[in-house]
């Protein structure tokens, strides 16, 4: 059977959580599997990496190469199709790495591609069955993928658990001969850092969030005045700054700011995961969607369906009154 | 510069409550109601404002079938030049790869120096650029949420990276690139808009009119397949507060005063 490979994502000498979580997913496929890590980087940080994984991983390929000290995606496409065996199984982050490497790569190694899974059922002879979710998480699905002659699958961050740490006593593979000269029609320039805004809202404790549900630029207003009479901040999800509502820097989610408020009140925010995964530390979150499947009602500690247009003046007009 | 948009059109997740229907294998289509992909309408736009700059057209091409056409004659009231639908019956049932060799098959034919598709579908695939841009063997990104024009056949295009951070990238064309919603503002579409362009022809193409083998797309070349739809066991969910306004307002407040949501 075809081996399980994990490439790692990783940032300043340290493995992302992924890592771990992409084990558990590779059991998951084959209770019985040992997966390899695949690394890709330069330096002294790579080094670093690949020491951290030997505790979970049995093997760690490490490709080392002065053009992958940034992780260019059409770059480390060519790194992984010159050093994968063709019916490799290979397991990536589905983040925006992710997104960039794996269709591509199930092209080159001529495998199928299942774009962020967020459950794996097993395989049943050369079947793997997944799970994915579509319409913004409204729904599931059951996928099945042939892989005899391997994939790559995209998972979803989170979705799988680490397991309980069993030591691996790891060894590194140096795989970086294996590589010829590295170019590709696309250049990494430079890392521009978010701009900061007039409020940080990874610091207000209670969140009022705005989603597309508002409908309209002028009824931001609505939240900001029920923020003001319960004395929170307003954040949002990503279509009200894709609209130009409010600015990026109140954005909640993976591609916006991580919040750790004691309260979060999602109001017209449908709950998709990339906006569920810039919350954290658990807070109290009230959920008021006049769509009764919105996700969000699965997060939610407290649900209201009702339109937020109407409901949340209300609600401010109730607070003042106390 | 020639740019060529792949399009689709989706259910609209916005206007519509996703439900199984009796069957229980499938959604509730009856009653849904389509758009066209809102990435994919922030690419138009984009391709739209490229050419302004520099010149050249934009083409939109979707496969499917004849219902697909309205999100095309919708885009070319946006201003797309030409509309172009890919159809075939054995085209069905393609997984995204498939759809992927079906779109680089018309590309080869013509002639473009860009292709943009939207990061995304609703069904959250995330597939279908990448995978042309390998087929074709022309550089990829994803994500992007700036463009713009350099001199001497590339581009400068910024990524949006975790964090809101942005990436920013020299790349050659050809190219393809997967546009992220928020790069521009969508210009409205009227009904008088789709009016005018309603009797414009838009040209077909099948399977041998790209030179198309028929067992590499499809449902019988498709290796990933969608079995089912389901509803997941619900974990605990919320607690749903079902009285009417008023009531739910006063229970809320009582909420939020314990856990120190109000001031």
């Amino acid at each position: 059977m075809a081996g399980i490979f994990v490439y790692i994502v990783h940032k300043g000498g340290v493995p992302d959580d992924s890592a771990a979580e992409l084990v558990a997913a590779a059991k998951a496929i084959d209770a019985s599997a040992f997966p390899a890590a695949v690394v890709t980087g330069s330096g002294a940080e790579l080094d670093s990496v690949c020491d951290s994984l030997c505790g979970s991983y049995r093997e760690v390929w490490k490709i080392a190469n002065e053009a992958l000290a940034y992780p260019n995606a059409e770059l480390i496409r060519k790194v992984l199709v010159a050093v994968l065996p063709q019916d490799a199984i290979v397991l990536v982050p589905h983040q925006h790495f992710g997104v960039d490497l794996s269709p591509g790569l199930s092209v080159k190694l001529n495998s199928p591609f299942v774009s962020d899974a967020v459950g794996i059922e097993g395989r049943d002879g050369n079947i793997l069955k997944l799970v994915r979710q579509e319409f913004g998480g409204q729904i599931s699905a059951h996928v099945h993928c042939d892989v005899s002659w391997g994939a790559v699958i995209n998972v979803r961050p989170g979705a799988f658990k680490p397991l309980e740490a069993q030591p691996a006593n790891g060894n590194v593979l140096d795989k970086s001969s294996q590589v010829g000269a590295l170019n590709c029609g696309r250049r990494y320039l430079q890392t521009i850092a978010a701009e900061a805004g007039d409020v940080d809202i990874s610091k207000e404790p209670v969140l009022v969030s705005v989603g597309r549900g508002f409908q309209e630029k002028d009824n931001i207003a609505i939240a900001q005045e029920l923020a003001d009479a319960m004395g929170a901040a307003v954040s949002c999800s990503r279509p009200v700054v894709d609209a130009k509502w409010l600015e990026k820097s109140r954005q909640v989610g993976s591609s916006g700011q991580t919040v750790k408020p004691k309260v979060y009140m999602a109001c017209g925010i449908s709950g998709s995961f990339q906006h569920l995964a810039g919350i954290k530390g658990n807070p109290f979150m009230v959920a008021i969607n006049k769509n009764p499947k919105a996700p969000i009602f699965q997060v939610a500690d407290v649900g209201i369906v009702d339109d937020v247009l109407e409901f949340l003046p209300a609600l401010t007009e109730k607070i003042r009154e106390r | 510069m020639e740019i060529l948009v792949c399009v689709r059109r989706v259910p609209d997740t916005a206007e519509n409550e996703i439900q199984l229907n009796s069957a229980g294998k499938d959604i509730e289509r009856d009653d849904l109601v389509y758009s066209i992909n809102e990435w994919d309408n922030y690419a138009v736009e984009e391709a739209l404002q490229i050419v302004a700059r520099v010149g050249g057209n934009v083409t939109v091409v979707t496969v499917g079938g004849e219902d697909d056409e309205e999100v095309l004659r919708r885009e070319m009231a946006m201003g797309a030049n030409h509309g172009v639908l890919l159809t075939d019956a054995a085209f069905e049932g393609s997984d995204g790869r498939g759809i992927a060799a079906i779109l680089a098959a018309f590309v080869k034919k013509g002639k473009y120096d860009l292709a943009l598709t939207g990061v995304q579908a609703e069904d959250g695939g995330a597939q279908v650029g990448g995978m042309l841009a390998a087929l074709l063997d022309y550089p990829f990104a994803s994500l992007v949420n700036a463009i713009e024009i350099l001199d001497g056949g590339k581009l400068k295009i910024c990524r949006e990276i975790e964090g809101g951070n942005k990436e920013m990238n020299e790349i050659d064309l050809p190219c393809v690139l997967s546009i992220q919603t928020g790069i521009n503002e969508p210009r409205y579409v009227g009904m008088r808009g789709i009016r005018q362009v309603a009797s414009v022809p838009i040209p077909t193409y099948g399977a041998s009119d790209l030179g198309l083998n028929v067992d590499t797309v499809g449902a019988t070349a498709a290796k990933v397949k969608r079995e089912d739809y389901f509803v997941p066991p619900l974990g605990k969910g919320a607690e749903m507060l079902r009285g009417n306004r008023e009531d739910n307002i006063d229970k809320l407040i009582e909420m939020l005063r314990a856990k120190g949501g109000l001031k």
